[in-house]
């Protein structure tokens, strides 16, 4: 089987978020980037099942959708294991830009497992799994928490609001995945930031596609009113502000 | 025209977010002069389906399908593109949890209409439909202007609130066209928690962390939480020590909440915990570090011992119920 991660290059978890032009535009002045974490384990339950069935996987892909300042963020992915990478040369604008380049490099490929994050941490978008799944027409399994590979199906455990289903699906199909998929992201080895070096990095040029919605403007939270501190010897005061001046108890 | 809602049921009993849903949509609609119509798949009576009009939806679509019985994520797109087509929707309405991520996409492509997720209130313009949601993990929040003539959002739970607008509501049986090739995936087997609150449901949350020391200290959580009818969660580094089951981790990693109150006890408020309840109406920190972040996010903290602090907040509970 071929499998496909989809990755998305963010800003590091620890970044201070500031904006310029008017709050028009992420200010990514000194940002380090690093790949979705969603999208880290990915590719990590992919490599543990291509290590664990021997034979069973035949090659593993990363592929983005970005300018060529996101290579590092492939680079790594082929460092910590995927044996190629795809970089499709378009500007992230909007979810279903994203999902249209993807579409399209991947009807005309042929993948078994698809699979992509639940959000990129900078968008929080949820968006471009599902909307891949729809323009290749095929089925999806979201929030998945767990897969296996099992006599040319997949098996997966999918996280539902108060439990959890297991569901089978034929391939080729997309796996959107979450908390669950691995305990902790591969890290690349000496070999493997050697190695990376010279597996294939493929680009390929965008076709046309159209934006359905825009990042108009941002803002900042507003900042917290201060917290108000109550003596541990007067618990009780608490519990009454709770009910007399917050009122939710 | 009309506001199109997906709503959803747990055995048969409406979520709260179904009903803060239609709340949602119902304040939409008076803006647009339009009328709400909801949509349940599942077996759902019909006084059950009434309560819907309370909060403002005209109309009951109801689906009652054996192929629908679990959640399909190409046969439930199929489900809502006719529904909205039938019912000339401009805006279609999913609450941002696992549900709505899985659907709301497939059907912005199907629909060619452009969806916001995880958005947090009103829009703010219609003309662009211009709304605000949660960006960078809830450190900032983004405008988002969508561009199509049809909109599709997902809204955060408890982010809106849930408000009564009776209205005549109408039900109507729906049965929409569903073909073999939709049914591709299969569901084997359904482990469901039942018999307790879901969290993501729940208006008081009582959370605690490594500051608790251990699980056998879960005895006061889960005692204050039984009193204020709360649910129960947790820090990740106890689900991942198996101190309480892995529904309960909240945070970035996990689950989203935004009750009414938070109550954190022994957490120390890591950036990636933050992430998963900045939107609480209130939070209470419990906590014997005065530096620790999660002051910085609190409306209200007590810097102790947690230990001790949680039976005596009990005691207090009890005598405020008491009057
Ligand atoms: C990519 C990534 C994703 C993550 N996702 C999540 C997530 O989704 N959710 C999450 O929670 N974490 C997440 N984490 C982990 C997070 O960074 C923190 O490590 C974690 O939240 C800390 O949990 P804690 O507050 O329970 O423990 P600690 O940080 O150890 O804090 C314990 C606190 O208890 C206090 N304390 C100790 N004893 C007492 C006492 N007797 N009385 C009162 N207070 C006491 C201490 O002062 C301290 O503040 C993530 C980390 C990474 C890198
Ligand atoms: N620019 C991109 N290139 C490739 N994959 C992407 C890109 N953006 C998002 N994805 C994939 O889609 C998932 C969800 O992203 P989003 O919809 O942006 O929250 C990510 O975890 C990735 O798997």
């Amino acid at each position: 089987m071929k499998i496909l991660v989809c990755i998305s290059n963010v800003p590091d978890t620890t970044t201070k978020i500031k904006f310029t032009d008017n709050n028009t535009a992420f200010d990514q002045a000194g940002v380090q980037w690093i790949i979705n974490p969603w999208d880290e384990l990915a590719l990590t339950r992919a490599l543990d099942i291509k290590d664990a069935q021997a034979g069973m996987v035949e090659e593993i892909t990363v592929i983005n959708v970005g300018l060529a300042a996101t290579e590092p963020t492939i680079r790594k992915a082929l460092a910590i294991g995927a044996d190629k990478g795809i970089r499709i040369n378009a500007e992230p604008k909007d979810a279903f830009t994203v999902a249209s380049q993807l579409a399209d490099v991947i009807s005309k490929e042929s993948f078994d497992i698809i699979l992509c994050g639940i959000e990129s941490s900078d968008s929080n978008g949820n968006n471009v799994g599902g909307m891949l799944s729809e323009l290749l027409d095929m089925p999806s399994v979201s929030s998945v928490s767990h897969f296996d590979i099992k006599d040319g199906k997949v098996e997966l455990k999918r996280e539902i609001d108060g439990g959890q289903e297991t569901v089978s699906t034929p391939i080729p199909f997309v796996g959107i995945v979450q908390k669950g998929i691995a305990k902790e992201p591969r890290i690349p080895s000496m070999r493997g930031i050697m190695g990376a070096r010279t597996k294939p990095l493929q680009v390929i040029e965008a076709i046309q596609t159209e934006t359905l919605t825009e990042f108009a403007t941002y803002d900042l939270p507003k900042p917290k009113a201060a917290c108000k501190k109550i003596d541990p010897d007067n618990v009780k005061e608490l519990v009454q502000l709770l009910h007399n001046e917050a009122k939710v108890i | 025209m009309s506001v199109l809602v997906y709503t959803e049921n747990w055995d048969g009993k409406f979520k709260k977010l179904s009903f803060e849903l239609v709340s949602f949509a119902c304040e939409i609609a008076k803006t647009l002069n339009t009328n709400v119509v909801a949509l349940s798949i599942g077996k759902v009576n019909d006084d059950e389906l009434n309560k819907l009009g309370t909060y403002g939806a005209s109309k009951i679509l109801n689906v009652q399908n054996e192929n629908l019985i679990n959640l399909n994520n190409q046969a439930y797109t199929s489900v809502l593109a006719q529904a909205a087509a039938k019912e000339g929707a401009t805006l279609i309405v999913f609450a941002h949890n696992n549900t709505g991520k899985a659907i709301a996409p497939r059907l912005s492509v199907r629909l060619k209409a452009g969806l916001a997720t995880g958005v947090l209130a009103l829009p703010s313009n219609f003309q662009p439909f211009t709304i605000a949601k949660k960006v960078f993990t809830a450190k900032a929040i983004a405008n988002v202007v969508i561009k199509t003539p049809v909109s599709i959002v997902t809204l955060l739970q408890n982010a809106f609130g849930v408000f009564e607008t009776p209205v005549a509501a109408s039900i109507e049986a729906f049965n929409p066209e569903i073909k073999d090739n939709e049914l591709k995936t299969e569901v084997k087997d359904v482990n469901k928690v039942s018999g307790k609150i879901l969290l993501t449901d729940a208006e008081i949350v009582v959370s605690g962390g490594r500051g608790m020391k251990g699980p056998e200290n879960w005895g006061s959580i889960e005692e204050l939480a039984t009193l204020l009818g709360a649910g129960t969660a947790c820090s990740r580094p106890v689900s991942d020590e198996g101190w309480r089951p892995h529904e309960e981790h909240t945070g970035q990693t996990g689950k989203i909440l935004a009750p009414n109150l938070y109550i954190a006890c022994g957490i120390s408020g890591a950036i990636q915990h933050l992430g998963g309840i900045s939107g609480s109406k209130c939070i209470v920190a419990i906590n014997k570090d005065p530096d620790a972040p999660i002051f910085e996010a609190a409306d209200y903290g007590i810097v102790g011992d947690v230990l001790k602090v949680l039976p005596e907040m009990i005691t207090a509970v009890k005598e405020l119920k008491g009057n």
